[in-house]
């Protein structure tokens, strides 16, 4: 147990006195920056694609577009983040001669990828909705775009809030492998503190904690949002 | 007002609708009745394009509607449709969703008049530039304005920032007829509006409607409400399996149907 303080102080004297709060801080913003920047790309990409998905499929146009979104899909769920990561990365960038800071490259991948997976969230939010409700909008004159917009998604993103919330979590998580292309997240500020002393068990230790911080701060926020939503479900 | 040739309607092998001519002229009462399953609310629903038509046409407002090349929505806007489960937004207020389709209709005018005028001042298009009234808040103001007016109508103007879901089912189907009148239409189509209510608020729907009908509005009504049929319709189209058997007066078809079919189903109902 003694040995544990005595490593748990070298830790704190390193992190407050010798400047690692610093780079803690620097990882929890870029960790932050790119879970959030990735979740509001994903909602954009994902809410187009799902919108793609559920569209009556008459015109060849539509038809188009929906192959194309379920390869696009099937593309992003089928590899692992690291390996989209690697090869955007080290593969496309090169390719079309491209320079991206490793941040930026991490905010479009984790964009991309977390866009697969929030349409599909997203579709079944649509898809939960009372179908009537699109008739009503149609039956008084406005397009599906606009019913669409105005009244089938606030009502779908009501329904899929709680899954959206584990799907944030989940990025939030995920951003420990953008290392893998050289952004200093939350995990390689703690690694390079551990590094500096070949002492890894505090500061992995107190990495975990910050995590978990997070996610309980997250889950709050959405309980928040998801009482708001609700307004109009109770009567008043 | 709505001059329906040759309509069929199928969903796959099961054909809904058999080769259906009819006309609906303005200031009609057509009362649609008939069995479960005789296509009535898929007639009603093919007349404002809710159902795409398996072939056949449907005229209004001097188009060929079922015409998938004319936009669906400019003619919706003066055909307003009510309906059984009354289909309000459930994520807008009372007065939000009777002022939404107003709103983005006029708004969307107003947007792409402005747009004209700057392609003709650069321009870019031919045609003069007719100079822009009015503002989105003056939309928002109108439309209110209206939507309030309307609701006074109804004696509902005390829940006008309430949410559908805490209003009584009759309450709900009178707000959705209101919603449909928001527009001006020239004709309001009726998917059996009351068979999801209560039976003491089916009256307060009914009166609602008889009101409507005395003001001149058009009106296709699909219903079982066979004391609303006699007093209101002033046409009856009984139909069976995908096409109208009979059509006559109210008076004629209660006391002396002619087809066999009708003359069943009314022993049965009545």
């Amino acid at each position: 147990m003694n040995g544990f303080m005595f490593k748990v102080e070298k830790f704190l004297d390193i992190l407050v006195n010798k400047g690692g709060y610093k780079e803690v801080l620097t990882g929890l913003q870029n960790t932050m920056i790119i879970a959030v920047a990735g979740l509001l790309i994903g909602i954009v990409i994902g809410t187009l694609i799902a919108t793609v998905r559920v569209m009556p499929k008459y015109s060849k146009v539509v038809r188009a577009l929906d192959k194309f979104c379920s390869f696009y899909v099937g593309l992003f769920r089928g590899t692992p983040m690291v390996v989209q990561l690697l090869v955007f990365y080290y593969v496309m960038l090169p390719l079309i001669g491209v320079k991206m800071s490793s941040v930026l490259v991490a905010i479009t991948v984790f964009g991309l990828n977390s866009g697969a997976y929030i349409s599909e969230i997203m579709r079944g939010g649509i898809l939960s909705v009372d179908p009537g409700q699109m008739e009503g909008g149609r039956s008084v004159g406005l397009s599906y775009g606009t019913t669409m917009l105005k009244i089938v998604i606030p009502q779908a993103v009501k329904n899929i809030l709680p899954t959206m919330g584990n799907e944030f979590i989940a990025l939030v998580k995920e951003t420990s492998v953008v290392s893998f292309v050289g952004a200093k997240d939350l995990y390689l500020a703690f690694q390079s503190i551990g590094s500096g002393t070949y002492e890894y068990m505090v500061p992995y230790l107190a990495m975990a904690i910050i995590y978990i911080i997070i996610v309980c701060l997250i889950t709050l926020l959405i309980k928040v949002m998801e009482r708001r939503l609700r307004k109009s479900d109770r009567g008043r | 007002m709505i001059e329906v040739v040759n309509l069929c309607k199928s969903f796959g092998d099961n054909h809904v609708l058999k080769n259906i001519t009819t006309t609906i002229k303005k200031g009609e009462k057509v009362v649609v009745i008939g069995p479960s399953g005789s296509g009535k609310s898929t007639f009603l629903r093919c007349l404002n394009c809710m159902e795409d038509p398996t072939s056949g046409s449907i005229i209004f407002g001097g188009e060929d509607i079922a015409d998938p090349k004319v936009d669906i929505n400019v003619h919706r806007q003066k055909m307003g449709m009510v309906f059984q489960h009354f289909n309000l937004f459930a994520n807008k207020t009372v007065i939000e969703n009777i002022m939404m389709a107003p709103v983005v209709v006029v708004t969307k005018k107003l947007k792409k008049q402005k747009r004209d005028n700057l392609l003709i001042k650069l321009h870019l298009k031919k045609g003069e530039i007719v100079p822009v009234t009015g503002s989105v808040q003056e939309i928002k103001k109108q439309a209110h304005d209206k939507a309030m007016e309307l609701l006074k109508r109804i004696g509902l103007e005390d829940k006008a920032d309430a949410y559908p879901s805490s209003l009584s089912g009759g309450q709900k189907q009178r707000v959705a007829i209101v919603r449909s009148l928001a527009m001006d239409p020239d004709v309001i189509l009726f998917d059996e509006p009351t068979s999801a209510l209560d039976p003491e608020m089916v009256g307060e729907v009914l009166e609602l409607m008889k009101d409507l009908a005395n003001q001149g509005m058009t009106m296709v009504v699909v219903t079982h409400e066979m004391g609303f049929a006699r007093e209101v319709g002033t046409r009856i189209m009984f139909m069976d399996d995908g096409m109208f058997v009979e059509e006559a007066t109210p008076e004629e078809f209660f006391s002396h149907p002619k087809s066999e079919r009708a003359v069943e189903f009314l022993s049965k109902v009545l």
